[in-house]
């Protein structure tokens, strides 16, 4: 069973008078114990998306113009605040991107910790702070008793962003959401904080939304990757039938944009030409046309829908009027 | 903590001295006081006698070195025109300026937060116009003007309070309304901008994720960061105030330090003038050394970097 659906979610943005939609109608579901990677570059309506779920996105100037998100069998969208707020951080967590400046400078690691625990355990802040202590131990910070009274200027970017893990796991969510989790950080660090989060997941059974723009990362970690663009799923299936044959070309185009083994080294990464389009003045049409080498005149004039690809694998779908492999072969 | 308090103290003593020597150099840059205190028509005998008298005939530098050494032992001479002790002249006046300073700033405080935190709250709707609105204007009004303008209102029209002078709680009224407003102001547009720009933070995202109640998300997350800049405000605002707010003093004839100074002035009464002034140096330090240590009570970064 679906844990989190949504149906027709639209978003838009008010900038100086315009407006944009900058997610049209946007509809797909994350199973229970599922992990989903939804992949795509800035303004692709990824994160966006996320907050306006949450009800963390800032309205003005953002507003949600319709759809449904249903969580657990109830509409995110259209409960109110009060009950909006019992989930967050209780069985929705959320990880930001920029584990920098996502901790409040002057509070102390502890108290920011124990605040979802004494919000949705009830607990008194002697508990929560107990908790805290085994909750630093569960993502890799030792001497978690001593660390708790510290301050997060005395953590480094990566210890900071297991501590951001450990709030956002703090209350066992059925549901985490993480944002760009590991962009912000080294390569290496990357790597342990990659291995952390799956290891967590598994062992608190939750189900996760990962979103990224590094479809190195979505190998690692997701069961299912959801390509996006302009707002639009553009592909989506489970990730060994996608990176082994792509059917967007914009999947196609990351995949081959990603450095590895096979190629040459000292050769030249493929890169996509051109740039986003621009959500306030939006074009017919597939919106990835005008950077795509294999597009038909169809894909200028009408947006394609999002279809099953004939390859007999469950859940591969497909955003594109024109048929890939053919133009690759 | 300790080396870091020490060397801040360094730095005050050092202002202090600075502050006094520099009011000692003009003072003497001023006139003769010895004319201004005799009688039109005094002879040059009669002069000299009252210069000798005074220490005033002796050489600027050797008026300097007892100076100091008096000021070191808080003896600035004798007032002359009180023909008393300089410095219990000026501490004399130090509760009316203390009471004055005080109230004003416990408006200030009090009502600029509820009025800033409310701008805050309330941005891009009418509260937010209205309490911005006001602010300016309390920010802009001349405080004399304000203040003649609610004597008429409330002493003169309605008879509820006095026009002046220093009698009583009903005597601080008015005086403390009128510096308070322009404190309320100030305080209450440094607060919103200041919270304006701590919500857009990612750690408020943050808090908000954790789905805490709004009132803890604006406690502890959005006012508990935006205290800095209102804490130096309010160090600044009470050093002056504290130093004695002449217009004010004036208009309501309340007899504090500020008053006391310019009429000393006037009266090229140097010793009042420099133990006046070493006075609010003084006060000027000590409130710096605490504001100092208040920041390092809310942002441990600047306690770290100590």
């Amino acid at each position: 069973m679906a844990l989190l659906a949504i149906e027709g979610l639209s978003v838009g943005f008010a900038r100086e008078g315009r407006f944009a939609r900058v997610i049209p109608d946007l509809t797909y579901s994350v199973e229970a114990g599922e992990t989903l990677g939804i992949v795509g570059e800035s303004g692709s309506g990824k994160s966006v998306h996320a907050l306006a779920l949450l009800g963390l996105l800032p309205q003005p100037p953002g507003r949600i113009l319709g759809g449904r998100a249903v969580f657990d069998g109830h509409d995110l969208l259209a409960m109110p605040e009060a009950r909006l707020r019992d989930l967050r951080g209780g069985r929705i967590g959320m990880i930001f991107q920029d584990p920098m400046t996502a901790l409040n400078p002057v509070l102390t690691i502890g108290r920011q910790i124990a605040e979802p625990l004494i919000r949705h355990k009830a607990m008194s802040m002697r508990q929560a702070l107990d908790r805290a202590t085994d909750l630093l131990a569960l993502v890799g910070i030792r001497d978690g008793a001593r660390r708790l009274s510290q301050y997060p200027h005395e953590f480094s970017g990566g210890m900071r962003q297991r501590v951001m893990i450990a709030i956002a796991i703090s209350c066992e969510p059925a549901l985490l959401i993480a944002d760009e989790p590991t962009t912000a950080l080294d390569v290496t660090v990357q790597g342990q904080i990659l291995d952390l989060m799956a290891e967590l997941r598994d062992r608190l059974r939750m189900t996760m939304v990962w979103i990224t723009h590094d479809m190195g990362v979505v190998a690692g970690i997701a069961d299912t990757i959801q390509v996006m663009y302009a707002g639009r799923i553009m592909e989506r299936g489970p990730v060994n039938a996608v990176f082994a044959s792509p059917r967007s070309a914009y999947t196609y185009g990351l995949l081959q944009s990603l450095p590895h083994g096979a190629r040459p080294p000292g050769g030249r990464l493929m890169q996509i030409p051109g740039a986003p389009p621009d959500m306030f003045a939006p074009t017919p049409g597939d919106p990835f046309a005008p950077r795509n080498p294999f597009a038909t005149p169809r894909c200028h004039r009408e947006a394609p829908p999002l279809r099953a690809v004939e390859d007999s694998v469950a859940g591969h779908m497909v955003a594109a009027w024109y048929d890939l492999p053919r133009l690759l072969a | 903590m300790g080396r870091f308090l020490l060397s801040r103290l360094g730095d005050g003593i050092v202002a202090i001295w600075g502050v006094v020597t520099i009011v000692f150099v003009v003072s003497r840059l001023l006139g003769d006081p010895a004319i201004l205190l005799l009688p039109v028509g005094a002879t040059e005998e009669q002069l000299q006698a009252l210069r000798a008298g005074l220490g005033l005939d002796r050489p600027i530098w050797e008026q300097y070195v007892t100076f100091l050494g008096g000021a070191l032992r808080g003896d600035f001479g004798q007032s002359f025109q009180f023909m008393r002790p300089a410095l219990s002249v000026v501490l004399e006046r130090m509760p009316a300026t203390m009471a004055l300073a005080g109230s004003a700033l416990l408006v200030g405080v009090v009502l600029g937060c509820v009025a800033g935190s409310m701008a805050a709250l309330f941005r891009g709707t009418i509260v937010e116009g209205v309490v911005m609105l006001l602010a300016l204007l309390g920010q802009a009004t001349p405080v004399f003007w304000l203040g003649l303008l609610l004597i008429l209102l409330f002493a003169v029209d309605l008879g509820l309070l006095p026009t002046g002078g220093y009698d009583g709680p009903m005597s601080l009224v008015l005086p403390a309304l009128t510096l308070g407003t322009f404190t309320t102001a100030s305080i209450a547009r440094l607060l919103r901008s200041g919270m304006l720009d701590v919500m857009k933070d990612d750690h408020v995202r943050t808090a908000r994720a954790k789905g805490l109640l709004p009132g803890t998300v604006f406690l502890w997350h959005i006012a508990r960061n935006s205290l800095i800049p209102v804490v130096t405000m309010v160090g600044i605002l009470a050093g002056e105030l504290l130093g004695g707010s002449v217009v004010t003093e004036t208009v309501f004839s309340w007899p504090g330090v500020g008053r006391l100074i310019v009429q000393a002035m006037e009266a090229k009464d140097f010793p009042v003038v420099q133990a006046g002034v070493m006075v609010i140096a003084t006060i000027f330090v000590v409130i710096n050394l605490f504001v100092d240590l208040l920041y390092g009570l809310l942002d441990p970064r600047i306690r770290a970097r100590r």
